[in-house]
């Protein structure tokens, strides 16, 4: 396919739609899934029939609309009006709305539609998310009708490799795996090297418990990936990209069978493969598979592991984009950084420069979950408070509670307590809280939480995921969890807090990679921000938040206390 | 890598079983890549539920690689059992959402009605409890994925209904058949 023949198809398509009377796009990710959106979609299929609608109605199974508490989510399209978004649809509500949007005087489900203002929507700014819930994956004319492929057609006819890298690197762009190194820079290192083979890398590998923005990315708009990969590939001088994927969560095969259908698909149009768009530049893009390891996620463990083998990182330098993959220069970047590629190139690095904060530019995708109101994907400018997310969007704190913490970055991360709701949120402020913004979780946390048992949680997440290569981190985090542990039974002195904060120090600053480096952060921050909680537990012997059982003692009173358990154990009165 | 003098005393594995044909087809697929193993692992488990020894021993010589270097990758990543995968299985969620909504109480009554921890098959072997991290459905928590469905906002109780009607299902069919 070249230029004309996209625009010609660009145009088809959208004609096509423009005649219909309306499309029903009814939400397939993960997450309305389990809330039962399969039945919701054979039900509208039917109702659709049963009005005889078929040939002037789509129904299609489109990605994430993004308010996943709230699901099945249905969204409608008439004409040039903005949509409307159903909450909470049942097979029943979905017949309802087809037969209301069928006939004028149809059932009322304005109970289910959700205001055009609500500001769960009207206060984001959906650029990575732009096309998720409105298009379907696997429908290569729907990404096309809405401008698909032109930024790789203008970057290949108009621009050199070199002025992509700019590009990018003018627009400010920095990396959303969570370390943020500026984009731009990374494409130029591997542009530079010298090699005639090299790497992409799209890193999905998305082990952070409690996030799913890259695979939800993935799912609703895989061109937007694809193509971005390709115009990397074309910047950096590479001819085959890889996506990395996790495997083996539920439903995974049939994901990633249908991510290979839509590669395939984008082949057979001339969009990938051999000369792209008839030009000069070929690429090649292949799915490989993980199998669950937090590890993978790491660059230097997610490149042995598609050069099949133990994902056991290995210590930097050489960097991937000097030597990657098999040995030759690797670009690597998160599924999100890919997704922001097209929307720099067809808007501009200025416009893009535009939003967000002084080092922090653009958007960020956020997977809100926890005791918030509205949970789900949410995408705001860099820069947004942490309460107008969680207070604006998220709707506040469920049934009543009070808010006590925002835990963002996962197991690397730290949580931000009340104090801190009006920080913004970019790489620097994160940081300077003493938690890291991460890929993109973010939990709320409210009073029913302990915040000693978070970091036991995480912990045990950190002992699981470790992957036994360097000591610190095998042994150290393994130290870490019996201390929290401790605290946690009740039989902690404050020695042993001491001890914890030891090997903290000890762990981050010894491991190998960024796992273990990262491991006491959930420590580190709790204890700076609610080391009261900690000090309730082993002075006072009580959990504040009543989640700990706190039924042992420390072992120097246990002298005291076997008699008095044998005592009450054996039915007598306990003596005072 | 060498093929070592070890593997050739296992006796080979039956070649009538049409699922080793699977392997064996997919192992050629990939060219005999040794990088290709992870995939290879994947379809292998995919066609026998887990990975045995005689699978293993036989996916090492496919792609000419030592058994210990197959089985050092396949018991690296979680996501590959040795176990034969008991008739239900029940994965319960315990990434951070469902952590913070209650996943743990979810596991603590498994454990009571059913004694099984995660990670373990029930004495019958009719069920097993997986924890995972995580299905990626936070909005929805806690998550759990009975036999292959996902399921929102369950409870510790609406878990245990449900397993006890899968396995009183079972039952019933059982006494219909014969
Ligand atoms: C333990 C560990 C886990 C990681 N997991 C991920 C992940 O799931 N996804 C991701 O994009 N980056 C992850 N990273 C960061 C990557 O190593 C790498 O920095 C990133 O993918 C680079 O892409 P970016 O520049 O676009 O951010 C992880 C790092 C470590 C140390």
């Amino acid at each position: 396919m070249n230029r004309s023949e996209l625009f010609n198809m660009a145009q088809v398509e959208q004609e096509r739609q423009a005649k219909l009377r309306f499309r029903i796009l009814s939400c397939a990710s993960t997450p309305c899934l389990s809330a039962g959106s399969q039945d919701v979609f054979n039900a509208l299929q039917t109702a659709v029939t049963e009005h005889g609608l078929n040939a002037e109605v789509d129904v299609v199974a489109s990605g994430c609309n993004g308010l996943c508490s709230h699901g099945p989510v249905v969204r409608i399209q008439t004409g040039d009006a903005p949509d409307d978004i159903y909450e909470f649809v049942t097979p029943e509500i979905a017949r309802q709305i087809v037969a209301r949007y069928a006939d004028e005087n149809g059932a009322d489900v304005s109970e289910h539609l959700i205001p055009a203002d609500a500001p769960f929507f009207a206060k984001q700014q959906r650029i990575v998310l732009g096309n998720s819930g409105r298009i379907d994956q696997e429908d290569i004319e729907g990404y096309i009708a809405r401008g698909g492929y032109t930024a790789l057609a203008h970057v290949l006819r108009e621009m050199a490799p070199e002025q992509v890298c700019d590009a990018i690197n003018q627009s400010g762009l920095r990396g959303r795996g969570g370390a943020g190194y500026p984009t731009g820079l990374k494409w130029q290192l591997v542009r530079k090297a010298p090699s005639n083979k090299k790497y992409v890398v799209v890193n999905c590998d998305e082990g952070d418990p409690g996030a799913y923005m890259d695979r939800t990315i993935l799912e609703s708009d895989p061109h937007r990936l694809l193509e971005g990969m390709a115009i990397a590939g074309y910047a950096v001088g590479a001819d085959q990209g890889y996506i990395f994927v996790r495997g083996g969560y539920p439903g995974a095969e049939k994901r990633l069978n249908q991510l290979e259908r839509v590669i395939r698909m984008a082949e057979k149009h001339g969009l990938l493969g051999g000369r792209v768009m008839d030009s000069n530049f070929s690429f090649r893009i292949d799915i490989r598979l993980g199998a669950g390891a937090f590890v993978c996620g790491e660059e230097t463990a997610l490149m042995l592991s598609i050069m099949g083998k133990r994902a056991q990182p290995v210590p930097r330098p050489p960097y991937p984009a000097q030597r990657g993959l098999w040995g030759a220069p690797t670009l690597l970047n998160n599924v999100e950084t890919f997704a922001n590629i097209v929307p720099i190139i067809l808007n501009g690095a200025d416009w893009y420069a535009n939003i967000g904060t002084e080092k922090s530019k653009g958007t960020k995708v956020f997977a809100l979950a926890g005791k918030v109101v509205n949970g789900g994907l949410i995408e705001v400018p860099m820069g947004m408070t942490l309460r107008e997310i969680i207070y604006d969007i998220g709707g506040g704190i469920r049934d009543g509670h009070e808010f006590k913490a925002a835990q963002t970055g996962g197991p690397s991360g730290g949580c931000i307590p009340a104090q801190h709701l009006d920080s913004p949120v970019d790489y620097e402020s994160m940081k300077a809280l003493g938690s890291i913004m991460g890929s993109g979780g973010l939990i709320v946390l409210d009073d029913t939480s302990c915040m000693v048992d978070v970091a036991r949680f995480f912990m045990e997440f950190c002992v699981d995921e470790s992957c036994g290569k360097c000591v610190p981190c095998r042994v150290g985090t393994m130290q870490m969890l019996r201390q929290l542990e401790k605290i946690c039974n009740g039989s902690a002195t404050m020695q042993d807090l001491e001890i914890l904060e030891e090997l903290c120090e000890m762990v981050r600053e010894t491991s190998l990679c960024g796992l273990g480096q990262s491991a006491p952060n959930p420590v580190l921050s709790t204890l700076r921000h609610f080391r009261d909680e900690y000090e309730a537990h082993i002075l006072e012997r009580r959990c504040p938040a009543g989640v700990c059982k706190m039924d042992q003692v420390p072992v120097m009173e246990l002298a005291e206390e076997l008699p008095r358990r044998m005592r009450s154990a054996s039915g007598q009165k306990e003596v005072a | 890598m060498l093929v070592t003098k070890q593997q050739s005393d296992y006796a080979p594995p039956a070649t009538e079983d049409p699922r080793m044909d699977e392997v064996a087809r997919a192992v050629k697929r990939f060219g005999y890549q040794q990088d290709a193993l992870i995939e290879v692992l994947h379809i292998a488990q995919r066609a026998f539920g887990y990975l045995d020894e005689t699978l293993l021993t036989y996916i090492a010589r496919q792609m000419k690689l030592p058994l210990g270097w197959v089985y050092g990758v396949a018991s690296f990543y979680h996501f590959f059992s040795f176990e034969p995968p008991a008739e239900h299985n029940c994965v319960v969620c315990t990434g951070t959402a469902c952590y913070v909504e209650g996943a743990q109480k979810i596991l603590d009554l498994l454990e009571k009605e059913f004694g099984v921890k995660p990670g373990q098959v029930s004495a019958d072997g009719r069920l097993s409890v997986t924890d995972f991290r995580c299905p990626g459905s936070c909005g929805q928590a806690p998550i759990l994925v009975i036999d292959g469905e996902l399921l929102g906002r369950e409870t510790p109780e609406s878990t245990i209904a449900r397993i006890k009607q899968l396995l009183a299902n079972d039952k019933q069919a059982k006494e219909v058949a014969p």
